[in-house]
């Protein structure tokens, strides 16, 4: 990518007194990419985005957005770029309407008010105070103030923190839609499923350093590790009588199968002969949440 | 011309925040004009000796005029910016294209406009109902006026480098405000060769307050322009903008 990429960054650091908040970060998202960082609270997700956008200079590492270095970009830069705060104040006395036109103004080729109104779904309360918002409503406004400007990078912090299930699988409809959209989006998370419904690519934060990066279905090994054969046996039967090692899980049988195609075959073929029904079957590569715990775990 | 389309865009939108809010609309605005009905009406016919007799909403409501520019310039302009950036509506502008000064310059657009609105109803008021004149000097009116704008929007600017969260602002604002206030003799005379009065004479507000009172005073002669009140004024004004632009903050403190 290098020339290429929307966002370059290498060996960032940066230190708030003796914390050391990033460490060693480095990563590049190329045009058009949905690309998460995922990290658990206080891995330095926030002050590698907010050095991006901006916000914080840097004390060592080298930074480009969008061709820029964000610490000199300025009007140039931000007439690009769309930002989604962490948790965010806004004039509450102002009307979503309001805010967008104030806002649309400080673009050269902003999108339609009423367009980006109707992409966050928001037309029912476009003319209500923004005090009268709900939780999700407020950052549906955040990512509509986002892409008023239409621009061609939108960073989003932990755009969903806070929501409820319904309202977290309507924003990534909409997150989906963006990048449908073509935008390149980087965006901070510490919901892996989030990560896994959203990215391209992850990488996985944790305090201050990049511990994994790729796709969400290869981060830490998910491709090729073993698959989790998972099932109950009827009262009486004990794992040990099975044709392949076992162990027990709480009320479950566990199998780490490197092979699973012949080891269900073996198993499946072991419980017909005998008449035995595997209870609850399922069949389930590691999971991103295992694999994910498995990187972030202090070591 | 696009720089001008962006500030009139934002004195517009500070316009409508500043009249659906109620605690600016009220502290700042409604105050001065409340001062002005309650102290003049319980002082109708009074008349000062230390000033030869001259009538005491002649010396009043000038300096009721000078403290609505000082409510909507110095009081609003630093509680509300203090609060947006508790909020992180600040944060949120520093994303944004919009050049950081043109949203200042709004802001303090918007607090000119209310000032005017003050100026012209405390004077319009204090010649209909309290006997007040006001000999005709309109240059030199304005030409205070707005020195004493720049003075008093840049102490607000400045002061908020001071107050480290929001829900001090009020306290600290006004904490300071009002006792300078009263020793500069908006309510009642403080002569100036007392110690209230010298102590007074450091700050802007005696000198905004006697520019004023000059410019109503249907006794002197001339154009009714002092240039030592300006000269201070500009002088903290200007110290104070100094202030401002290096320790403005546009982020609440970190947690």
């Amino acid at each position: 990518m290098d020339g290429l990429a929307a966002i370059a960054v290498s060996g960032l650091r940066k230190s708030y007194g003796a914390v050391e908040a990033v460490r060693d970060i480095s990563f590049e998202v190329a045009p058009g990419e949905v690309f998460a960082l995922l990290g658990p609270n206080g891995a330095g997700k926030t002050t590698t985005v907010e050095i991006l956008e901006g916000y914080r200079r840097r004390d060592a590492g080298s930074v480009s957005v969008l061709g820029l270095d964000p610490e000199h970009g300025g009007v140039r830069l931000r007439e690009r770029v769309g930002i989604v705060l962490q948790e965010c104040g806004i004039e509450e006395l102002l009307t979503p309407r309001e805010v967008l036109e104030r806002q649309a103004a400080y673009y050269p080729k902003p999108r339609p008010v009423e367009e980006v109104i109707g992409l966050v779904d928001l037309a029912e309360k476009a003319r209500a105070r923004i005090r009268t918002l709900s939780g999700g409503q407020r950052r549906r406004l955040d990512l509509a103030l986002a892409l008023v400007g239409d621009p061609d990078l939108i960073f989003l912090d932990e755009p969903t923190t806070g929501f409820d299930p319904q309202a977290r699988r309507n924003a990534w409809d909409l997150i989906k839609r963006l990048g449908g959209l073509g935008k390149t989006i980087l965006l901070t998370t510490h919901y892996m499923e989030e990560a896994q419904y959203l990215a391209d690519r992850v990488a996985v934060i944790a305090a201050g350093r990049v511990v994994a990066l790729g796709t969400p279905d290869s981060i830490g090994g998910r491709d090729t590790g073993a698959t989790q054969i998972r099932f109950t046996l009827p009262d009486g039967r004990l794992p040990a009588e099975l044709p392949v090692a076992a162990r027990l899980d709480g009320g479950s049988v566990v199998i780490e199968a490197a092979d699973p195609t012949r080891v269900l075959h073996v198993l499946t073929g072991w419980a017909l002969e005998r008449g035995i029904a595997l209870g609850g079957l399922t069949v389930a590569r590691r999971s991103l949440e295992d694999a994910y715990l498995g990187l972030v775990e202090p070591r | 011309m696009r720089t001008l389309d962006l500030l009139a865009n934002q004195i517009r939108y500070e316009q409508k925040l500043y009249w659906r809010s109620p605690s600016s609309a009220m502290f700042t605005f409604a105050f001065p004009i409340l001062l002005l009905v309650i102290f003049a009406s319980l002082n109708q016919g009074a008349t000062i000796q230390a000033l030869g007799g001259l009538s005491y909403n002649q010396y009043y409501v000038p300096g009721i005029v000078a403290f609505g520019v000082i409510s909507a310039c110095y009081s609003n302009l630093a509680i509300a910016l203090c609060f947006r950036r508790d909020a992180g509506v600040l944060k949120r502008v520093r994303g944004t294209p919009l050049p950081p000064w043109i949203f200042m310059a709004g802001n303090i657009g918007s607090s000119l406009v209310v000032s005017a609105l003050l100026v012209v109803l405390t004077t319009a008021a204090g010649v209909a109902f309290y006997g007040v004149v006001f000999p005709g000097r309109y240059g030199a009116l304005i030409l205070t006026l707005l020195i004493g704008a720049f003075c008093f929007c840049s102490l607000g600017l400045a002061i908020t480098a001071l107050i480290p969260v929001a829900t001090g602002a009020p306290a600290i604002v006004n904490g300071l405000l009002f006792p300078i206030l009263f020793i500069s003799g908006t309510f009642y005379p403080v002569g100036s060769a007392s110690w209230l009065g010298r102590i007074a004479s450091v700050f802007p507000i005696r000198h905004f307050e006697q520019a004023i009172f000059t410019v109503f005073d249907p006794r002197a002669a001339g154009s009714g322009i002092e240039l030592l009140p300006l000269a201070v004024m500009l002088l903290w004004g200007g110290a104070a903008m100094l202030v401002a632009i290096r320790g403005f903050r546009w982020e609440p403190l970190r947690k």
